[in-house]
């Protein structure tokens, strides 16, 4: 997938194969187990191309988070319960039609037998009680596995506000120092194991950020501030996309989610602390100068330079993120180049204008920006 | 029964004194429509106004499935090029909004404005010109807005218009703005024919139709036509804050001026959640009614089903936070939420184990109304089974707003409404132009629609899953999602082609169909008591009715009772639980002042987009329009009790 490709983890962020399913065979603080053991045997009666197609860095059928593992619980007893019923139905409903249907003309009417339909209604007691009992149990499920999603949420390690826009992801990662606070766009990092409270808001319009892979959706709803509180586990590179209708260009607003090691994770956060690197060569430089003498400057910042605004993504490491204009594109100088020479007709009606760089000034800016590690 | 004889002789009155064919040609030249464009511009029978509101709710129905053509064809393939964000934007709320507000809730009821006069054993609806005004209000609603989208100017925030988005600020200019006054257009005329319908099941059934008698369909529209009544209010305070947002710049969403997002979500869903259960009643009373006539018995468990209406029409009206539970709301509060939905599933249980076991111990005749039944069952207890998983926060807070969703309703909707109502249209087409549809067209139809339908919706479960969310206009391909969505697409153009076949078999059949008579299927209910096509007048005499399916009870003889004049519009008023004989009503006659006060609100309503102003100088021709309307009239027939015998 389009800025996935290069995982920096040889492990691989997504197995070809899917992993474990959630519950029972992980180690880890599981406090539910709700389906004993058994969930192995339909996995294994699912045809293989359908189970392939379930893994992905986008999947919630992939978990690698405890929020997404409890949930793909859920949906496990959810599925057994309803296909349990659906088989039900359509085996009754299939002998009903069996049992003396007709190819004929319709002729006469058949007399209702009072005995018959007594029977009947003793039936559909059961049926209505029975309906009752799986739908308590159900219910119980539900809540003990929403419960089970705030577990160790007292327990924060790491806070990142997220904050939602049409259409890019700001991401800060707040301290009580704040020359030590992380601005970025588009990429989340995470230490596996570290409980970490997301803390969603919106400027503009409402969205939702998803991150299927660790755990269910919530909204970023202008004038209030939602959280969601997340234990990601497995190491690799996830997908998260915006999963409300949020306008032109809801389409192409994902972001990445890498979940690495502590130690890798705190190495990430040095680096992004650094300011931006000076540019090394002529042609950075004369791309620094493009920068910000141009309109770049009055929407986009860079930490170490006189470009201080923050409309649009902080640009101080652009080229430490997998992707461009939100994962739209792949991070590379191509795209970069293609990308500035004319945003909008990769990403029709986004925020960032045709600035009209010409071609010599385009190649020094690329370089510049691309210096920006 | 017949009234006391204390009127002046030559007020002629049906019964014994007059010959049938008198009768009947009397009856005939008081209620008939005049011939040619006056008459069609004027009419208030009940029939004639149905017919056209079921054709025009067609019509929408297979504009929007051209929208929805459109976008599977886009989505066919990764990074698609067919249509861009903008314009798959207004594609996707126009397919919404018209399907929703343009063709199901008005063709369930345009079924009812045609179907329950006859099923109840009357002349012509409550309020005949309302009910004439209703579907001009309609019309002009939906031909509104498609002229609006034609010109570039349809809506674009979904069918949902979520604000800010659909606010002034990100909105800019007057799509949504046509979006809002559609609303105003379409919820005006739902409760014109809500109101329409609770009277005239309420106050105009035959005598001995007690409400332990009243057919199941009718009962469900009643039940509908309730839900209606109290749905729709929350959407025009919704749609009406948010055109005041727009157009005079008040702050009801504003969160920066002390308003709330939320609100309108709530309000929208307060509406948005119940009128899944407007589309989806009507749909299961016609279910009921093609499952007794084609299982030669009436269906099994009659107090059971109706007692499930009215506990679903009940429960709709608490769920509505299930389309919020990945709002940050309350933990606690949502869990109700999930309680109340999954409650849903014990009334629609108990549906689906009637019409089964009726099935069972009946004689299933293998006809084509009886094959959409049966995918109705098959799909839309899946969908049933989808919304019960949705009902549990977590998993709805990986699945809400996603492919998985979209599969979901479509399996509810199409399975639950669509299917039913195809499968009615095979059923009552006999009634309503006299002619069967052709069977073995009938079958492709069902064939292709089912197996189409499975073929595209089914994937979007597992797409869903993983990670397409909706109301994307395109999506890489490195994510893997091309395959099911092609699927998708192919099974969309089954799903065109089942609807192209049912259009040749209307045309073929509307022609050259096989003569039907007045009860083609041998069903039980007043309907088919009458010629079909039915005459103007319906009935030539008011049946009376002895049990739950009249004409097999009475077993070709249904008895009837007299004294309605035949020079004078008049119709029968019955008490409201018992059906005794209660009044002799007369009924308006043949007018153009609906019409003309639909073009006058029209004009108010379109006006108001554009400036606040026509609020005022609007309300003067409507005023004219209702005047018009309202004029006294000395009536020639006194309102009097009907003397029993």
């Amino acid at each position: 997938m389009r800025g996935f490709g290069d995982s920096r983890r040889p492990q691989g962020a997504w197995p070809p194969h899917p992993g474990p399913l959630p519950g029972g065979e992980r180690e880890g603080p599981l406090t539910l187990t709700l389906s004993p053991g058994g969930r192995g045997t339909w996995v294994a009666a699912l045809p293989l191309p359908l189970l392939t197609a379930c893994s992905g860095p986008q999947s919630m059928l992939d978990p690698a988070g405890t929020q997404a593992g409890h949930i793909g619980t859920m949906w496990w007893i959810l599925f057994a319960t309803c296909a349990a019923v659906y088989g039900i139905v359509m085996l009754w409903l299939l002998w009903a039609l069996a049992r003396r249907h007709r190819w004929v003309e319709p002729r006469g009417v058949l007399p209702v037998e009072e005995g018959r339909d007594r029977g009947l209604t003793f039936w559909l007691s059961v049926w209505v009680g029975g309906t009752v009992v799986i739908l308590c149990g159900l219910v119980t499920a539900s809540y003990a596995v929403d419960k089970s999603l705030t577990h160790l949420a007292n327990r924060e390690e790491l806070a990142v506000e997220v904050e939602g826009m049409q259409w890019w992801w700001r991401i800060r990662y707040p301290d009580d120092d704040p020359s030590r606070s992380i601005a970025t766009a588009n990429e989340i990092h995470l230490p596996a194991g570290a409980p970490v409270r997301l803390k969603l808001k919106a400027q503009d319009v409402i969205h939702s950020l998803w991150i299927p892979n660790l755990h269910g959706k919530m909204d970023l709803i202008p004038g209030r501030e939602n959280e969601l509180f997340l234990v990601a586990e497995r190491e690799g590179t996830y997908r998260g996309q915006c999963a409300e209708f949020c306008g032109l260009q809801h389409a192409h607003m994902a972001l990445t989610v890498v979940v690495e090691s502590p130690e890798d994770f705190n190495a990430w956060k040095e680096a992004q602390l650094a300011p931006a690197p000076e540019p090394a060569s002529d042609e950075q430089k004369r791309g620094k100068a493009v920068f910000l003498s141009s309109a770049c400057s009055m929407c986009h910042g860079i930490r170490g330079t006189t470009a201080s605004a923050s409309v649009a993504p902080d640009l101080t490491h652009l080229a430490s993120r997998p992707t461009i204009a939100a994962g739209t594109l792949p991070y590379n100088r191509g795209n970069l180049a293609a990308w500035i020479a004319d945003p909008q007709r990769i990403k029709p009606g986004n925020h960032m204008p045709l600035v009209g760089v010409p071609p010599p000034d385009l190649q020094a800016l690329v370089a510049y920006l691309d210096s920006l590690k | 029964m017949s009234p006391k004889d204390s009127h002046p002789s030559d007020e002629l009155r049906d019964g014994p004194g007059l010959n049938e064919d008198e009768t009947c040609r009397r009856l005939e030249r008081t209620w008939g429509t005049a011939p040619g464009l006056w008459g069609w511009l004027t009419t208030v029978d009940h029939k004639l106004i149905g017919r056209r509101y079921i054709v025009t709710g067609f019509v929408f129905f297979l504009l929007g499935g051209i929208l929805a053509l459109l976008m599977r064809l886009q989505l066919a393939q990764p990074e698609g090029t067919l249509v861009g964000p903008d314009r798959y934007n207004q594609i996707f709320s126009m397919h919404g909004t018209t399907m929703m507000f343009l063709f199901a809730v008005p063709i369930m009821e345009a079924m009812a404005v045609y179907l329950v006069p006859l099923m109840v054993g009357t002349r012509n609806i409550a309020f005949p010109r309302l009910n004439a005004f209703s579907y001009w209000v309609y019309l002009a609603g939906g031909i509104m807005l498609y002229v609006a989208f034609l010109l570039n100017t349809g809506p674009e925030a979904g069918w949902f218009s979520y604000v800010p988005l659909s606010g002034p600020e990100y909105s800019p200019g007057k799509r949504t703005d046509f979006w809002a006054q559609m609303i105003t257009f379409t919820e005006v005329a739902a409760l014109a024919v809500a109101v329409e319908v609770i009277v005239t099941v309420l106050k105009m059934r035959a005598p001995g139709m007690s409400l332990n008698r009243v057919p199941l369909f009718v009962w469900s529209m009643l039940v509908t036509s309730f839900m209606v009544v109290f749905a729709m209010p929350s959407i025009m305070l919704a749609s009406s804050f948010l055109i005041m947002d727009r157009l005079i710049g008040t702050h009801f969403f504003n969160p920066a001026e002390g308003g709330d997002p939320l609100l309108w979500q709530h309000l929208f869903w307060f509406f948005g959640h119940p009128e899944v259960y407007i589309i989806f009643l009507p749909a299961l009373g016609m279910v009921s009614s093609i499952v007794a006539a084609m299982a030669r018995r009436p269906v099994f468990g009659h107090l059971p089903m109706v007692l499930a209406l009215i506990a679903t029409a009940f429960l709709g009206f608490g769920l509505w936070v299930h389309h919020m539970f990945a709002t940050g709301l309350p933990r606690l509060g949502v869990s109700y939420f999930t309680a109340a939905s999954m409650m849903i599933a014990i009334p629609s249980g108990i549906q689906i184990f009637c019409w089964i076991a009726t099935l069972w111990d009946g004689q299933p005749q293998w006809r084509t109304p009886l094959l959409f039944v049966v995918g109705f069952v098959v799909i839309f207890v899946l969908g049933g089974l989808t919304g019960v998983m949705l009902a549990s926060v977590p998993f709805d807070q990986q699945v809400h707003d996603t492919y998985f969703v979209v599969a979901h309703f479509h399996y509810v909707l199409i399975g639950g409404a669509v299917f039913p109502l195809f499968g009615a249209f095979y059923f009552w087409f006999p009634k309503i132009t006299g002619r069967m549809l052709s069977e073995r067209l009938g079958r492709w139809n069902f064939g292709l629609f089912f197996v189409g339908f499975n073929v595209a919706f089914f994937p979007m479960h597992l797409l869903g899953m993983v990670g397409m969310p909706r109301r994307v206009y395109t999506y890489p391909a490195e994510l893997g999602w091309a395959g099911m969505n092609l699927t998708a697409t192919i099974g969309a153009l089954m799903i065109a082609a089942g609807v192209a076949l049912f259009i040749v078999n209307v045309l073929v059949s509307l022609r050259g169909g096989r003569i039907a008579g007045p009860n083609p299927w041998g069903a039980g209910t007043l309907e088919w008591a009458t010629s079909s096509p039915p005459p103007s007048y319906n009935f030539a005499h008011i049946p009376v009715v002895e049990g739950l399916e009249p004409l097999w009870d009475s077993r070709g003889r249904l008895p009837v009772v007299h004294g309605l004049r035949v020079e004078e519009r008049e119709v029968l008023l019955t008490t409201v639980v018992d059906a005794h004989p209660d009044l002799r009503e007369p009924s308006p006659r043949p007018t153009i002042w609906p019409l003309l006060s639909a073009l006058a609100i029209t004009v108010l309503f379109i006006g108001s987009i554009f400036t606040p102003s026509a609020v005022v100088w609007g309300s003067i021709p409507l005023a004219v329009g209702l005047i018009g309307w309202f004029w006294p009239k000395r009536s020639r027939t006194p309102t009097e009790p009907v003397v029993e015998s």
